[in-house]
C-alpha cells in the first residue's frame, strides 16, 4: 500500500474549505440572504409589452408615477427589453387589476405573464415548514450514519462534512444574492436538501471503503489506509460527479431562466458534496484518529 | 449464472423496453431530417394501447400531465372564515365548501381542476388549482363569492329617506325566509321579447307552496332578489306564481348570467372565504422553458454518453445503453403513475440521469480493482457487482429519505405541500429507484451477454 499521501496535506483542504466558506459567512452576516416572496409574503407581477422603438425606460419612479401613491412598488426588475417584474406588498386580485388598468395606457400592449401574491402569515408558515424539513433530513441522516458505522469518529466526520456543504451553499447564495439578486425560495431549500443527501451519499462510499481496508490490513497505519481508500474511491467520486455536473451544467447554460437558480444551487451542492467527502470527511476521520492516539499516549 | 438464464433476462428487458418506448412516445412525433441526400419528413404515431392490467385497463390517454407552471393557470389558497361556525361542525362546513367550489369549478369547464382542503394550525384552507384558465379574475369571482341568494320583500310604503342613502335603501327590504337553499335548479334562458339572457329558477316542492302564498299575498309589490346581501334584480310581482318557477331578469350579459347560474346550481358557500395566496402563470412562460430544459437534457445526455464511452470503452457503451433504457423507463413510469410534470420535476429528471450512471461507475471501478488483483474477467464482473451493491444501497437510502420528505406523501401538516417541491421529489424518488434497477440488472445482463469475449 504505497501511494500518494492525500492526508498529509489535510490542512490545505481545510484551508481551501475556509476560503470558500468564510466570505460566504461574512456576506451572510452582513447581507443575509435575499428571501423570495414565498417566505416574506408580497406580490410579484410580471408583465410583457410590445415595446415601442426605441425601447422605453422602465424604472421604479416612472412606473410609480403611472400608478399613483398606492400600492407602493418595492422593486422593478427587467428581463430582456420586453418583460418586467414589479414587486410590492401582497395585493389582492382586484388591486392587481386596478394597477394594470392604470399601467395599460402608458404601454403599447401590456399583457400579464405572471402574478403571484402570498400573504405574510403564509410566508412565515412556509419558513417554519422548510426549516422542519431541513431538521428532519439532517436528523435522519445523522441517525442513519450512526447506525451504519457504530462509531462516533465516522458519524461526526460525515455530519460535519454535511454541515460544511450546507454552509458553502448558503454562503454562496448570500453572495449571489448580493451581486446577482439571487433569491432564496422554496426550490433553494429543495436544492439544499438534495445537497445534504448528495453529501452523505459520497461520504458513505468513501467510509465504506476505509472500513473495508481497515479490516483487510489491520497492521497498517490508519492514515495509510485512508490514503489508499481515498485513492481507490477517487476515480469513482470524480467520474460520478462529472456526469452529474455535466447534466446540471447543461441545465444551467441551456435550461432557461425559470430553473436556472435552482440548477445553480444543485450544481454548487454537487461540487461541494463531492469535495467534502474526500477532502473534508476523510481528513476529519484522520484528525480524530490522531487526536485519539495522542491522548492515549499521554495516559 | 447460466447463459440461458441471462438470455431470458435479456429478452425480458428488451420486451419491457419496447413496451416502455411505446408508452413514453408522445402521441405524434414529427420526424424531419436529411440523410444520404434525401429528405425524410414524416410523423411517427403512437399506436393506441389498451392493456388489461389486474382487471383495469391502462392506456387510453397517455399524455404526460403538465403542472401549472408549465401549461399556465391559476392556483389560489383560500382561508375559510370559521369564526361564526361552532367548533363541532367546522370540519363539515369545510367539506361542503370544498364540494361547492368543486361543483362551481366543474361547471366553469376547466379540465382536471384540483380542489383540496388543508388544515394549518387552526386555519382551515381550500387550495384550488385551475389549469389553463385565461381569465383569473372571472374564475376567482366564481370561486370566491358566497352566493347566498335570498328573496326580500320591499316595504309597501318606502320612506322618503330610503331614496337617498344606500343603507336606507337596502334596509327597506325585509327577508321572506325564502333562500337559494330551496332552489331545485336553475338554468339560462332568453327573454323572448328582448332576447336578453335571464336566469330561470325552479323551487323545490316544499318551497313552491310558500312561494305561491307569498306572491299571492303581495301581488304588485317588489320582491327583490339578493345575492350576498346585494340586490341583483328588483322584479315586481305581476301575477301570483303558483308552479314554483321564477325568472331573474337583470340586464345580464351572457357571462354574468352564466356565472349566476353556476353559483345558484352549485349552492351557497357555508362559510365566507378569503384569498390568502394566489399564483397566476401565463402559458407562454412554461412552454419555452420546457423546450429549453429538454434541449439542455439532450445535450447533457449526449455529453454523459460521450464521457462514459471515452473513459470506459465498451463498458461505457453498455452503461450508456442502459442509461437510455433508464430514461425511457422513467418517462414511461411517469405516464403510468400519472406524475404531474413541473419544471423542477424536469430538472429532477435530468439530475437523476446524471446520477443514474453512479452505480455503474461504482461497479466498473470495483471491477478494475478485481482485474488488477488478477481475477479473471468473469469473476471480476460478478465480484464487482456483488461488492459494489452494499455501498450503492447505503448511499441511496439517504436520497430516498430526502425525496420522501420533499414529497410528503402523508400530507403531514408540518411539512411543505408545494406542488413544485413535490414535483421535484417525485422525479428524484422514481429516478433513484429506477436507476437501481437499470444500473444493477440491465447493465449486468448486458455485460454478461456482450462483454465476456470482447474484453479479454
Amino acid at each position: 500500500m504505497k501511494n500518494f499521501s492525500f492526508m498529509k496535506y489535510r490542512l490545505i483542504y481545510f484551508a481551501l474549505s475556509l476560503i470558500v466558506i468564510i466570505p460566504g459567512l461574512i456576506s451572510l452576516a452582513v447581507n443575509g440572504v435575499k428571501l423570495s416572496i414565498d417566505f416574506t409574503g408580497g406580490s410579484l407581477l410580471e408583465l410583457h409589452d410590445e415595446q415601442k422603438s426605441p425601447p422605453m425606460k422602465i424604472d421604479r419612479p416612472t412606473l410609480q408615477s403611472y400608478i399613483g401613491s398606492t400600492p407602493e412598488i418595492i422593486a422593478v426588475q427587467t428581463s430582456g427589453d420586453q418583460q418586467f417584474l414589479i414587486r410590492s406588498k401582497a395585493l389582492s386580485n382586484q388591486e392587481k387589476d386596478q394597477l394594470l388598468l392604470k399601467l395599460t395606457p402608458a404601454f403599447q400592449r401590456l399583457t400579464e405573464v405572471r402574478f403571484e401574491s402570498v400573504g405574510p402569515t403564509l410566508g412565515k408558515e412556509l419558513m417554519i415548514k422548510t426549516l422542519m424539513a431541513v431538521v428532519a433530513v439532517s436528523v435522519f441522516i445523522t441517525l442513519y450514519i450512526g447506525r451504519q458505522f457504530h462509531s462516533v469518529k465516522y458519524g461526526l466526520a460525515a455530519v460535519m462534512a454535511m454541515f460544511h456543504d450546507m454552509l458553502v451553499l448558503i454562503g454562496m447564495f448570500s453572495l449571489l444574492g448580493r451581486f446577482f439578486n439571487a433569491e432564496v425560495d422554496v426550490l433553494f431549500v429543495t436544492a439544499l436538501l438534495t445537497t445534504l443527501s448528495f453529501s452523505v451519499h459520497d461520504t458513505i462510499v468513501v467510509f465504506d471503503r476505509i472500513r473495508e481496508n481497515v479490516r483487510k490490513h489491520p497492521q497498517s497505519e490508519f492514515m495509510t489506509v485512508v490514503d489508499a481508500s481515498v485513492l481507490e474511491t477517487l476515480g469513482r467520486s470524480v467520474n460520478n460527479s462529472m456526469t452529474i455536473i455535466i447534466m446540471l451544467s447543461a441545465l444551467v447554460l441551456l435550461g432557461g431562466d425559470t430553473v436556472r437558480l435552482f440548477s445553480i444551487a444543485l450544481l454548487i451542492g454537487a461540487v461541494t458534496g463531492t469535495y467534502s467527502s474526500t477532502f473534508t470527511a476523510a481528513p476529519l476521520v484522520v484528525l480524530w484518529d490522531s487526536l485519539e492516539k495522542s491522548r492515549k499516549k499521554k495516559k | 449464472m447460466q447463459q440461458s438464464k441471462v438470455i431470458r433476462t435479456f429478452l425480458l428487458i428488451i420486451f419491457f423496453f419496447f413496451l416502455a418506448t411505446l408508452l413514453a412516445l408522445p402521441k405524434e412525433l414529427p420526424v424531419k431530417f436529411m440523410a444520404a441526400g434525401r429528405k425524410f419528413d414524416f410523423v411517427l404515431r403512437r399506436p393506441q394501447l389498451t392493456l388489461p392490467f389486474f382487471g383495469q385497463t391502462i392506456g387510453g390517454n397517455l399524455e404526460l400531465k403538465q403542472g401549472l407552471d408549465i401549461q399556465g393557470g391559476m392556483q389560489v389558497v383560500l382561508r375559510a372564515d370559521m369564526s361564526k361556525i361552532d367548533a363541532a361542525s367546522r370540519a363539515d362546513a369545510l367539506k361542503s365548501a370544498q364540494e361547492i367550489i368543486r361543483r362551481r369549478v366543474d361547471m366553469f369547464g376547466v379540465s382536471e381542476p384540483l380542489v383540496q382542503t388543508a388544515q394549518s394550525g387552526t386555519e382551515q384552507r381550500i387550495i384550488v388549482e385551475l389549469a389553463g384558465v385565461s381569465n383569473p379574475t372571472q374564475a376567482l369571482n366564481l370561486i370566491g363569492t358566497t352566493a347566498l341568494l335570498d328573496f326580500r320583500l320591499q316595504d309597501s310604503s318606502p320612506s322618503a329617506q330610503a331614496t337617498q342613502s344606500a343603507a336606507a335603501f337596502l334596509s327597506q327590504f325585509k327577508p321572506t325566509g325564502l333562500t337559494g337553499k330551496q332552489l331545485k335548479r336553475s338554468s339560462i334562458q332568453y327573454d323572448p321579447k328582448t332576447g336578453q339572457p335571464v336566469v330561470a329558477m325552479e323551487f323545490s316542492p316544499e318551497a313552491t307552496q310558500a312561494f305561491a302564498e307569498l306572491t299571492q299575498q303581495n301581488t304588485g309589490r317588489v320582491l327583490a332578489i339578493f345575492l350576498d346581501g346585494f340586490p341583483v334584480s328588483l322584479p315586481r310581482i305581476s301575477t301570483p306564481i303558483l308552479d314554483g318557477r321564477a325568472i331573474i331578469t337583470g340586464n345580464f350579459t351572457l357571462d354574468q348570467a352564466k356565472q349566476l347560474n353556476i353559483q345558484l346550481n352549485a349552492g351557497a358557500l357555508p362559510v365566507p372565504i378569503e384569498v390568502i395566496e394566489q399564483h397566476n402563470i401565463g402559458a407562454s412562460l412554461g412552454q419555452s422553458a420546457v423546450k429549453q430544459s429538454l434541449f439542455a437534457g439532450a445535450v447533457g445526455l449526449a455529453c454523459v454518453v460521450f464521457f462514459m464511452v471515452m473513459y470506459y470503452g465498451w463498458k461505457g457503451v453498455l452503461a450508456s445503453v442502459s442509461l437510455v433504457i433508464y430514461a425511457v423507463f422513467t418517462v414511461a413510469i411517469y405516464k403510468l403513475i400519472g406524475v404531474t410534470l413541473t419544471l423542477p420535476g424536469i430538472a429532477g429528471l435530468l439530475l437523476t440521469i446524471g446520477m443514474a450512471v453512479d452505480s455503474n461507475i461504482l461497479i466498473f471501478e470495483r471491477m478494475k480493482e478485481e482485474l488488477r488483483v488478477g481475477q479473471p474477467f468473469d469473476r471480476a464482473l460478478e465480484l464487482g457487482f456483488g461488492r459494489a451493491w452494499d455501498s450503492i444501497k447505503d448511499a441511496n437510502v439517504t436520497t430516498i429519505f430526502t425525496a420522501l420528505v420533499l414529497i410528503n406523501p402523508l400530507d403531514l401538516s408540518f411539512l411543505n405541500t408545494s406542488g413544485l417541491v413535490r414535483g421535484f421529489g417525485i422525479t428524484l424518488l422514481i429516478g433513484v429507484l429506477t436507476s437501481l434497477f437499470t444500473g444493477l440488472v440491465v447493465t449486468r445482463t448486458l455485460m454478461r451477454l456482450f462483454l465476456k469475449g470482447a474484453a479479454r
